[in-house]
């Protein structure tokens, strides 16, 4: 059902533009207005929930990742210093292992149960392989869209849709990006729907971000290989936005405004859902904090500096007598003997 | 704020990749209005193969069909919507009329980063109109 409502809703917003386009001709209102406010939105959005998550308290390093940490004999053990990172570089290169090639992704495993009962796990690498396929082409998608932002179209937007469609199949030639995509979000919505253990937790704002960027990438290959829009009608329109002289031309598709309106939504919904990982990926406490907790003192952000801890050489100033008393090994010897014996400094 | 100078300097990079587009445009054209392109037309022709809302959007398409009818089937006649037949070639038909390359296509597929591979096998005009026979 979740699934179902997502559909329904992003159908919905289908139909505002096209509504609002296609019967009143709202042109402005759909090309500029609502662009731009959804840019602001996102921007805003960014900044403030990024604020927001680094006032919070950073927590006790959590050396629980995988991998051997730092041992105390390294000839005996050696340490998987990318995986579990005791300074700072290491830290960056986990960062960057995680963040360019979800690491943490790739090593999903599957768990089975066979006769016995025995319990067998397995590695799962499809979802790292569709999700790395996904998040890479949606990046070069928007890489490429810079050719409505930019003029003169820089060396790598060039260089990136020679690249893009160097098979040359069809005229306008087929984007790889564009048939990778598709098929990367496929399987990430076809996992939420087959398998009955992730659709059971899979929630509404699981499945509509899917939903409403299979209706961008549907949309953007409609206008591409079947309408055939005018791109330099568009062109005009997307850099008035960027150079801020707002401009809505005449002959431009209604595919664009659909398009356009559910990039706006996009963005409106983005810093406020689950897709602001793109932000939070660099801000995982088990990621980004070395596991250097038997090095450094780690002292709570949230103490109060009133209350003092007390160090075990008060506790043992303090009892010391008693202590040496009943035979408990001190780390300081009792300042003077009675007998004398005990301490020969002050003989 | 914990670690606010590292996540402030991410968010500064993050927010300059955004103005991207912004600065380039005010470095490169001091922020001017952009205006579509200006085609250089023919001067003694009027009309071209096909109307022009049909050029506008097909004619990588036509293109595409005449280079394998032309190439591939033998067939060097094409007859237009209206029943009006033309030779197949690119060289001979549409470069008689849209003769600099400079002027015609380039305009819009030089704005919108578009690099069709017509000139891997045809003489590129380089703009000039002596490629006509």
């Amino acid at each position: 059902m979740n699934a179902l409502y997502s559909l329904v809703f992003v159908l919905t917003l289908v139909l505002i533009p096209l509504v609002g386009v296609g019967a009143a001709d709202l042109k402005t209102i759909f090309g500029v207005c609502i662009p731009s406010t959804a840019i602001i939105v996102f921007v805003a959005g960014f900044v403030y929930k990024i604020i927001k998550w680094s006032r919070s308290a950073v927590p006790f390093r959590i050396p629980t990742t995988g991998g051997q940490q730092r041992p105390y004999d390294p000839t005996m053990f050696k340490q998987n210093k990318w995986d579990n990172p005791s300074t700072g570089p290491q830290t960056v290169i986990r960062m960057l292992l995680e963040v360019l090639a979800f690491r943490s992704l790739f090593r999903n495993t599957k768990a089975s149960l066979h006769e016995g009962p025995v319990v067998a796990y397995a590695s799962a690498k499809w979802l790292w392989l569709f999700a790395l396929l996904f998040h890479y082409s949606f990046f070069i998608i928007v890489a490429r869209h810079l050719r409505l932002f930019m003029e003169p179209i820089p060396g790598f937007v060039n260089a990136l849709d020679f690249v893009d469609g160097i098979l040359q199949i069809g005229a306008p030639v087929v984007y790889q990006s564009d048939a990778i995509i598709i098929l990367g979000l496929g399987y990430l919505l076809g996992r939420r729907l087959w398998d009955a253990r992730i659709r059971y937790i899979s929630l509404v704002n699981d499945y509509f971000p899917l939903f409403l960027i299979i209706g961008i990438v549907l949309s953007g290959v409609y206008m591409r290989y079947f309408a055939k829009v005018d791109v330099m009608a568009i062109k005009e329109l997307t850099m008035g936005l960027v150079t801020f002289h707002p401009h809505v031309p005449a002959n431009i598709d209604i595919t664009f405004f659909i398009h356009l309106f559910l990039v706006s939504v996009l963005l409106l919904y983005f810093p406020f859902s689950k897709l602001m990982h793109l932000g939070g990926v660099f801000l995982s406490p088990t990621r980004n904090l070395p596991n250097d907790t038997r090095m450094n003192r780690h002292i709570n952000p949230w103490n109060d500096p009133k209350v003092h801890a007390r160090p075990y050489a008060d506790y043992e100033d303090e009892f010391r007598e008693k202590m040496v008393n009943v035979g408990i090994p001190v780390d300081k010897p009792l300042p003077s003997a009675p007998a004398g014996a005990e301490a020969p400094e002050k003989a | 704020m914990q670690y606010g100078g590292k996540i402030i300097t991410g968010l500064i990079i993050f927010l300059g990749l955004l103005c991207v587009p912004l600065l380039f445009n005010t470095a490169s054209t001091g922020n001017a209005a952009y205006k579509q392109p200006k085609l250089e037309l023919p001067k003694d022709e009027k009309k071209c193969i096909e109307s022009t809302e049909f050029m506008r959007r097909e004619h990588m398409q036509l293109l595409n069909d005449w280079r394998d009818w032309a190439l591939r089937d033998g067939q060097r006649t094409y007859v237009n919507a209206e029943g009006k037949p033309f030779s197949i070639s690119l060289q001979n038909t549409c470069m008689k009329c849209h003769a600099k390359k400079a002027e015609f296509c380039d305009k819009c597929h030089n704005d919108a980063a578009v690099s069709p591979y017509c000139w891997d096998c045809h003489i590129q005009p380089e703009g000039l109109s002596n490629e006509k026979k």
